[in-house]
């Protein structure tokens, strides 16, 4: 599986409005609504499923990114949005430090080794120090969707 | 200091596999014990005290891993970890219950 397969193009934003986790969570998963990727989803309920399991372990894993994320039966695939902080977000995490990049990924209900697959993906990449840095310096879309095909291709990044 | 090394091989019972939050609990183990600990799963050996490298490991349902330590308390941390993984599964359900 590649980040391409599951990160979607138009719902990246290089600078979130809140500041805070619960704005930002809302934020992403508007984004994957506006997209059309929940389709009949509720999007309020998503947000708050969302918070929920952040409220029962945070997924900030430190190294300054936190990764969100709940099974839902709005997606029959999954299901990624990214957004980055410029001031950082208090996520709770792991390290107490503030988190700047942050990926919410919606997996289906019934495929748990999809979710694997994802998310086995995605730390790989995050693992990667310049893949972090190149993510939280990303200032556009298109660097965010660069970056993404740059770490599709090159499994060092 | 006796360098004890201790390898089991243990296999995932839970049906959702070793997701984040199992890890987390795999690792939060793993952290109490001094021993250095790895967790292969043939592919690849990652470090069992850090929440990134046992997530990449996408272990599902049925994979089974190797889990090796080294150390004076080698011994416990295994058992403790095998004990999580295979007797109580992280408190998660089998494939047949869900």
């Amino acid at each position: 599986m590649k980040l391409a397969d599951f990160v979607c193009f138009k719902a990246l934003i290089p600078r979130l409005e809140s500041t805070n986790r619960d704005g930002v969570i809302a934020e992403l998963v508007n984004a994957l609504d506006a997209a059309g990727k929940l389709g009949k989803g509720n999007c309020k309920d998503l947000i708050k499923t969302v918070i929920k399991r952040e409220n029962e372990a945070s997924t900030g894993m430190g190294k300054s990114v936190a990764v969100p994320h709940v099974k839902s039966n709005a997606v029959s695939e999954v299901v990624a949005a990214i957004g980055m902080s410029e001031a950082g977000v208090d996520f709770s995490s792991l390290d107490k430090q503030p988190v700047y990049s942050i990926i919410l990924l919606i997996s289906p209900v019934d495929d748990p080794d999809k979710h694997l697959q994802a998310m086995e993906n995605l730390f790989h990449h995050l693992q990667t120090e310049k893949f972090r840095k190149f993510l939280r310096q990303a200032k556009t879309v298109a660097e965010i969707e660069d970056l993404i095909r740059e770490a599709d291709e090159n499994s060092t990044l | 200091m006796d360098s004890v090394v201790c390898e089991i091989s243990v296999e995932i019972k839970n049906a959702d596999g070793l997701h984040m939050r199992p890890a987390m609990m795999f690792v939060d183990i793993a952290s109490q014990y001094s021993c250095d600990i790895t967790v292969s799963n043939g592919e690849r050996s990652v470090d069992g005290k850090s929440i990134m490298q046992v997530s990449i490991l996408a272990a599902t349902y049925g994979t089974k891993l190797k889990i090796r330590a080294e150390g004076k308390d080698s011994e416990k941390a295994v058992e403790a970890l095998r004990e999580l993984v295979e007797d109580t599964m992280f408190n998660e359900p089998g494939p047949e219950e869900k």
